[in-house]
């Protein structure tokens, strides 16, 4: 499934995760600290001037919707990784609101906190953070465990989960006997093994080799259509956002610059900050030919396409021996992509970045 | 001119009296309690003593190589094995069970006391800050003064001596037990939290396990600090190995005074090496604290 279909079946997806207005300040005088940040927009060196808090998160709001990747990127320091551990209050936020699947986390007993944790919410870590003193089929079942499953099914599903990540028999094994990449795979089991509604993945592949990155990222685009499951995905690279998110969050300084498709990112930032980031992204692959096209005279014997075909349909098209290919919308031509206009949009991209 | 010079000629406080007077106070105040907490470790020691002197010493050491070999294999066994039968041999025997006893009465205590206050210690910055003082006082003490409040409050016997030697030897074991729970890596904590897993439960299943060498060395020097207390510990007429040598260098019998010390010294070997053999017995265990 391409990201422009997803969006097409999943944006009236239910809602999954929802946070409003949220805000984290660390720090010893959190609660003044945010009313002057709510009040002017009092930047964060000046809160830690005056107050000496931190902002972690300012402001942030978004909504994540059932089975869609959500990326959240920024560089180290941004609030990233502090957002996230929002959404199964593993941190408590100064002022906000966090809802996961209908329930307000802030609201919940320390009970049905842990009962969330453990039935709907799977997460993944940049350390991979595997029990070192447990085996690697007791690290995936204990999150069955918790849950009070008995040890045969726990064993088991710890045993297909192990499998499907491709580390079936490696149960018996401890963390310290495993490669990094095949460490954080069991990571990836150990999150999916009690088939939770969310995973939380928190720079899970940062750490890693760039080839064994890679393939970790097809392993999970992989196990993510398959399993569908709504996730929130942080990370500071930004072609791994795009490869991975249907929809990315930039953040900087705790605060949310933009959200949208990875297209929207790189073709239409909204900031100055999301364009100096994307940059250095070539356009080519988000680029479609109501981007591309030009006003011109069009040959009733051309091809016809839609505004939204991307620009490799329109090269197939083109080098099958069409000089040009009309773009229409409905009944009324748009213009024309040919070779020029082609050319022109790849002059325009090289002098990106 | 010499009162400037030598000022504590002239001006002292009389501490001893005020001392004694508030110790006095405390004990009339509080006997029924101080005799209350003094009853089980009296019984508990009891026990313990009584058991180990009913051993037959040729069971004894069969049990202690057997102990040997299982926490190190054939030197540890072999270590135990010659150490007992060297004690045995100087006639050391039922002192060096006395000692032990206590050793151990006093270990069990400062485990069942120190565990929990290390573990609590290391939740609270607030409880550790309060307890770091007392804890560093408690260690720059020499093993003799202790003895003062011990005598104080709770009389002269082996069941004071129990107490004084909790008192000497339970700190190391409070402050590693913080200290290993602290080392445990933060994100091997959070991610047991992610999952659902109770304080309690990660606790038990997570922070203990991945400090547990740590601990272990705490309780290591707890045991030796214990041995070494109940060795002092006879000057307020606790039994044992410490009491042939007090009495030896009482009598200017270097004979006794020796066999004593000899009998000491081989007691603590074997209870060192054991202790230590504690900690490497499964070696996963051992994995990846901090």
């Amino acid at each position: 499934m391409s990201q422009g279909e997803f969006l097409i079946t999943h944006t009236q997806g239910r809602k999954i995760i929802e946070c409003r207005n949220l805000w984290k300040i660390f720090g010893k005088r959190p609660a003044e600290a945010l009313k002057a940040a709510q009040a002017a927009n009092v930047c964060k060196h000046e809160v830690l001037e005056r107050f000496g808090c931190v902002i972690g998160v300012a402001d942030a709001s978004f909504t994540v919707r059932e089975q869609e990747v959500f990326c959240i990127m920024g560089l180290s320091g941004s609030g990233k990784s502090t957002i996230v551990r929002h959404i199964n209050r593993l941190i408590e936020p100064t002022a906000g609101l966090v809802i996961v699947s209908g329930q307000d986390v802030m609201s919940l007993t320390d009970r049905a906190l842990r009962e969330l944790r453990a039935r709907k919410i799977g997460m993944v870590f940049q350390h991979v953070a595997l029990w070192p003193h447990k085996s690697i089929a007791q690290n995936v079942s204990f999150p069955m465990e918790i849950q009070g499953k008995d040890m045969a099914t726990a064993a088991g599903a710890a045993e297909e989960a192990l499998s499907r990540v491709g580390l079936s028999g490696w149960g018996q094994r401890y963390p310290d006997e495993l490669s990094g990449g095949m460490q954080q795979r069991v990571g990836l089991a150990r999150a999916m093994a009690a088939d939770p509604e969310i995973l939380l993945m928190d720079e899970p592949f940062s750490a890693l080799d760039p080839l064994i990155r890679r393939d970790l990222q097809n392993e999970f685009l992989r196990l993510s259509r398959e399993t569908l499951k709504t996730t929130v995905f942080i990370t500071h690279d930004l072609e791994e956002a795009m490869r991975i998110g249907h929809r990315i969050a930039v953040m900087k300084d705790g605060r949310i610059e933009q959200i949208g498709t990875p297209e929207d990112i790189v073709l239409r930032p909204e900031t100055d900050y999301v364009a100096r980031f994307v940059s250095s992204i070539s356009t080519l692959k988000f680029l479609t030919a109501l981007e591309i096209l030009r006003q011109g005279e069009v040959a009733g014997d051309m091809p016809i396409r839609g505004p939204r075909t991307p620009l490799p349909e329109l090269l197939a098209v083109l080098t099958a021996g069409a000089s040009h290919v009309v773009i229409q919308d409905g009944d009324g031509v748009l213009g024309r992509v040919g070779a020029a206009e082609v050319i022109s949009a790849l002059q325009t991209d090289l002098k990106r970045g | 001119m010499d009162i400037l010079l030598n000022p504590f000629h002239h001006f002292t406080i009389p501490f001893g009296y005020w001392a004694a007077n508030f110790i006095g106070l405390v004990v009339d105040r509080s006997r029924d309690t101080l005799i209350a907490a003094k009853f089980p470790v009296h019984v508990f020691l009891e026990a313990i003593r009584d058991f180990l002197l009913s051993v037959p010493p040729s069971l004894g050491l069969l049990v202690v190589t057997a102990a040997g070999y299982l926490l190190g294999g054939v030197r540890l066994a072999a270590l135990g094995f010659f150490c007992l039968v060297g004690v045995g041999l100087i006639g050391m025997w039922s002192d060096a069970m006395m000692t032990l006893a206590i050793v151990l009465v006093a270990v069990v205590i400062s485990v069942i006391i120190g565990l929990p206050l290390g573990i609590l210690a290391a939740r609270s910055e607030t409880l550790y800050r309060l307890m770091r003082p007392v804890l560093d006082l408690m260690q720059a003490t020499p093993s003799f003064v202790f003895l003062v409040p011990v005598v104080m409050l709770f009389g002269i016997g082996d069941a004071p001596g129990v107490i004084v030697t909790c008192l000497f030897a339970i700190a190391p074991l409070i402050r590693l037990t913080n200290l290993g729970i602290r080392q445990v890596r933060a994100d091997l904590v959070e991610a047991a939290r992610a999952f659902g897993a109770s304080e309690l439960r990660v606790l038990y299943d997570i922070q203990l396990p991945l400090a547990r060498p740590t601990i272990l060395a705490g309780l290591n020097q707890t045991v030796l600090s214990s041995l070494s207390m109940a060795v002092v510990a006879s000057m307020i007429s606790v039994a044992g190995l410490g009491r042939v040598v007090l009495e030896g260098i009482g009598r200017l019998d270097f004979g006794r005074a020796t066999v004593g010390g000899l009998g000491i010294v081989l007691t603590a070997i074997l209870v060192d090496r054991y202790v230590q053999g504690l900690g490497a017995v499964r070696p996963q265990l051992a994995r990846g604290s901090a």
